[in-house]
């Protein structure tokens, strides 16, 4: 072996070493990044199961507006109730509702929990899906249907 | 009838597309030039067939044929010609045969242009490309069939999604995509053909570079249009969401655009061989990924549609094509010989690797960010996404250095360079920095990373301009008239190279377009009642009134209203709700005054025809129609390096640039 192959072998091994040190660098950088940014898909069911974990945490919830629950707050702002059949959370938003918005009808708010027990939504989009109907008194909704339309209503199609 | 026609055509171009797929490669193994011959029948006769098949579909779209299964699912009586004609992609099973149509004609000019040159690579890369295409006719039989016979078709159908009937960038948007999405097959077929015949000759990177800068012109219209749409139609205010859909258009593109870099680097020096092979392949694996993602429904929005047998058949797909790209780079990478090695860190070819390693590192993050999801559903049955922060975060700091290295890298010359050299060549763009990020100062630009990209993007637009018309100067200078310097030297000869730095200064402007538009961005809420007149951003708008307008297809509500600034009428917006038959929900479509200096966008939220009342969103950005046009001038300048040069086979500044192997000699 020569003395300019010793010096190759010698930075290639440098370079793998470096390339390495970079992979895993990167590697914790992004997991860090998902970790942190995270959005939940959660029924309000979901909601109260994670307790404490709700408050902070990014969270797309849906469900059905209850009936006789939508109040308007002056300005855009809005409070209403989101239900799946059998749990009820309180939520208020500042942004303006949709066309669509009204009693009986699926929504996904985007937000999270704040103190004072309601959910803080910074958007609000009413579901598309034609097919969805809204859950028989005492019957919870369908589990898969909320689900679906978490995922249906993208962002800005509201 | 005309579905059993559909049938029998598709399962036609199957046997062709299989039968010409086995001669290839035996073609490829025995040198037989009567193989070859007949490989490259059965490639024009698969064409002709799947061609066949998909204006079939066009056919019975347009003459409304309900009995086949496809019509009766989105044709409608209703809706206007050009929407009819792009139901033919609007919906799924219609989609993968349009897909199936551009590989035919991809195919067939591929073969018809290499045809009696290559005749190492070509029988393998023909059996490539006919294997992927029996694929998809195969999945256009069985499992996304749109030729099924219905009993008892029904007088008239609903229609293709309205969102897409919203707007004619629909009829262009899909098109672009599939030519780039799908044309990334060619470059796959001879980097497979390469590697199973163990060598990359200089000869074949010709066909290859172009094969790969065709699809990727497409796929850069097409994610820009996609924006474009997304701005226009959906009302938010915004053309990128970083949503799964998008990233899956992307990640080919930034794995194509790495490629194209490096294999300039296999040109002039000979090395970055295997890598490159790499970068192709992984290309069309990413292709393949986003079309299992878009089209199998495991992701929801405009694109997707119901849940089928075609995800799983497409992820079988994706399994086969990547043990068969592992297999063959694990057997094959190591015949690649390597003809250098890298000079030095202040060299051209090491600005080229660490530009290919951020694009690489950028298909991670986005790739990382948008499959994460669907693991965490596949394993543990939870549901969540990766929010929006995470890939801004991520990718924001790696393109404000793709784009400094977009400077740096064409100022260093190639090869072995002295401390002399690189100073004389990095100091003087300094001042392009500090122009401007001074003018973005003053322009009112505070936010830090944007100030970064306008002074990286100074740079790099210094370094690009005197790249592109010092040479000629030079000649000017040595008594050429201004004519002949800059037909003769830089549009004919010098074309390769001074098409590349249009692309480049194109690519700055569109970088600098979107830092400047998203950080320096306006958005306010107003609630108008007729007649009111409120101020938004220096602009006053009033509400004049709600406008229904019967057509066809939707009634549509329109929200009317009057810009002003500084008491001059600037534009009338007529942001509406659409309301469309066979749907329960009207759709919004936003109204975009565009200006050279900003865009004022009015969505509407809310309207009430009755009391005549509207709740609007206004957004005032900087800059966002230069994304559009940085995009096309992107394509147009790419385009224009594909023209044949004049002489052939001359790397157009090898005369000024030391030649490969010079400067180890030295």
């Amino acid at each position: 072996m020569t003395e300019s192959d010793k010096v190759r072998r010698k930075t290639r091994l440098f370079m793998l070493g470096a390339f390495v040190v970079a992979g895993i660098a990167f590697t914790v950088i992004a997991a860090s990044g998902i970790s942190e940014n995270l959005v939940y898909y959660w029924t309000p069911s979901d909601l109260q199961a994670n307790g404490q974990k709700a408050y902070g945490a990014n969270i797309r919830l849906g469900g059905m507006v209850a009936k006789g629950s939508i109040k308007k707050l002056g300005g855009s702002a809005v409070e209403f109730i989101v239900h799946d059949g059998k749990t009820r959370v309180p939520v208020k938003t500042s942004t303006v509702p949709p066309q669509m918005f009204r009693e009986n009808i699926g929504v996904v708010v985007e937000g999270t929990m704040v103190p004072g027990g309601y959910f803080q939504s910074s958007r609000l989009m009413v579901s598309h899906n034609n097919e969805y109907k809204a859950p028989e008194k005492g019957h919870p909704v369908d589990r898969k249907e909320l689900e679906r339309m978490m995922k249906s209503v993208e962002q800005g199609n509201s | 009838m005309i579905a059993s026609l559909g049938r029998i055509l598709i399962l036609a171009s199957l046997l062709a597309a299989a039968a010409g797929a086995i001669l290839g490669f035996a073609a490829g193994r025995t040198r037989s030039a009567d193989g070859l011959k007949w490989a490259r029948r059965f490639a024009y006769l698969y064409s002709a067939l799947i061609v066949g098949a998909a204006l079939i579909m066009v056919y019975a779209l347009l003459i409304h044929d309900f009995s086949v299964s496809y019509v009766a699912q989105v044709g409608s009586r209703s809706v206007p010609t050009w929407v009819t004609v792009v139901s033919l992609w609007s919906s799924l099973e219609g989609s993968i045969l349009f897909w199936g149509m551009v590989m035919g004609l991809y195919i067939a000019a591929a073969t018809f242009l290499t045809r009696g040159r290559y005749a190492e690579y070509q029988p393998d890369a023909i059996g490539v490309w006919l294997a992927c295409a029996a694929f998809f006719s195969f999945l256009i039989a069985g499992p996304a069939n749109p030729f099924h016979t219905v009993p008892n078709p029904p007088l008239d159908g609903p229609g293709p999604n309205p969102l897409l009937q919203n707007h004619i960038l629909m009829a262009i948007h899909p098109p672009f995509l599939y030519l780039g999405y799908v044309g990334f097959v060619i470059p796959f077929g001879f980097a497979c053909a390469a590697l199973l015949k163990g060598r990359l000759g200089h000869n074949v990177l010709k066909p290859l570079r172009e094969s790969l800068m065709l699809p990727w012109i497409f796929q850069s219209v097409a994610i820009m249009l996609g924006g474009w749409w997304a701005y226009e139609v959906l009302g938010w205010g915004g053309y990128w969401a970083w949503d799964p859909v998008e990233n899956a258009s992307l990640l080919p593109w930034l794995t194509a655009t790495a490629a194209l870099h490096s294999i300039m680097v296999v040109e002039r020096r000979g090395i970055l061989k295997g890598w490159t092979i790499t970068l192709i392949q992984a290309t069309f694996l990413l292709v393949i990924l986003g079309t299992f993602m878009t089209r199998s429904g495991v992701f929801n929005s405009v694109h997707s549609f119901t849940q089928s047998a075609i995800g799983p058949t497409i992820l079988g797909f994706l399994a086969a094509a990547l043990l068969f790209t592992i297999a063959l780079l694990a057997f094959r990478i190591d015949k690649l010989e390597s003809e250098g090695r890298i000079e030095g860190a202040g060299s051209r070819e090491a600005m080229f690797l660490l530009n290919n390693l951020i694009f690489v590192l950028l298909t991670f993050t986005v790739l990382i960010g948008t499959v994460f999801p669907l693991v965490v559903e596949a394993v543990k049955g939870k549901q969540m996404s990766v929010g929006r922060p995470y890939f801004d975060s991520m990718t924001v700091p790696l393109g404000a250095l793709l784009l400094f290295l977009l400077g740096v890298g064409p100022a260093l010359p190639w090869g072995r360079a002295t401390k002399e050299q690189i100073k004389k060549a990095l100091i003087p763009p300094v001042a392009g920095a500090v122009v401007f990020a001074a003018l973005g100062y003053v322009l009112g630009v505070r936010a830090p990373w944007t100030l970064l990209t306008l002074a990286f993007g100074g740079y790099a637009a210094y370094v690009t301009l005197a790249q592109m018309f010092v040479p000629m100067f030079q000649r000017m200078k040595s008594g050429e008239s201004l004519g002949t310097a800059l037909i003769d030297g830089q549009l004919r000869r010098g074309r390769r190279r001074f098409a590349s730095y249009i692309v480049h200064a194109a690519a700055v402007l569109a970088i600098i377009a979107i830092a400047v538009s998203s950080s320096n961005r306006q958005q306010l809420e107003l609630h108008f009642t007729k007649g009111q007149t409120q101020q938004a951003g220096g602009y006053d708008v009033t509400f004049l009134g709600v406008e229904q307008r019967q057509e066809p297809h939707r009634l549509s509500t329109v929200g009317v209203f009057n810009v002003m600034q500084g008491g001059k009428q600037v534009a009338r917006l007529e942001p509406n709700m659409n309301q469309y038959q066979m749907m329960r929900e009207p759709i919004g479509t936003p109204d975009v005054h565009t200006t050279a200096l900003r865009d004022f966008y009015i969505s509407l939220s809310n309207v009430d025809a009755r009391a005549e009342t509207a709740s609007i969103t206004v957004f005032i950005a900087p800059m966002v129609v230069w994304i559009w046009l940085a995009v096309i001038a992107m394509a147009v300048g790419a385009l224009f390096g594909l023209i044949p040069a004049m002489r052939r086979g001359v790397i157009p500044s090898a005369a000024r640039d030391p030649l490969p192997g010079a400067a180890e000699t030295a």
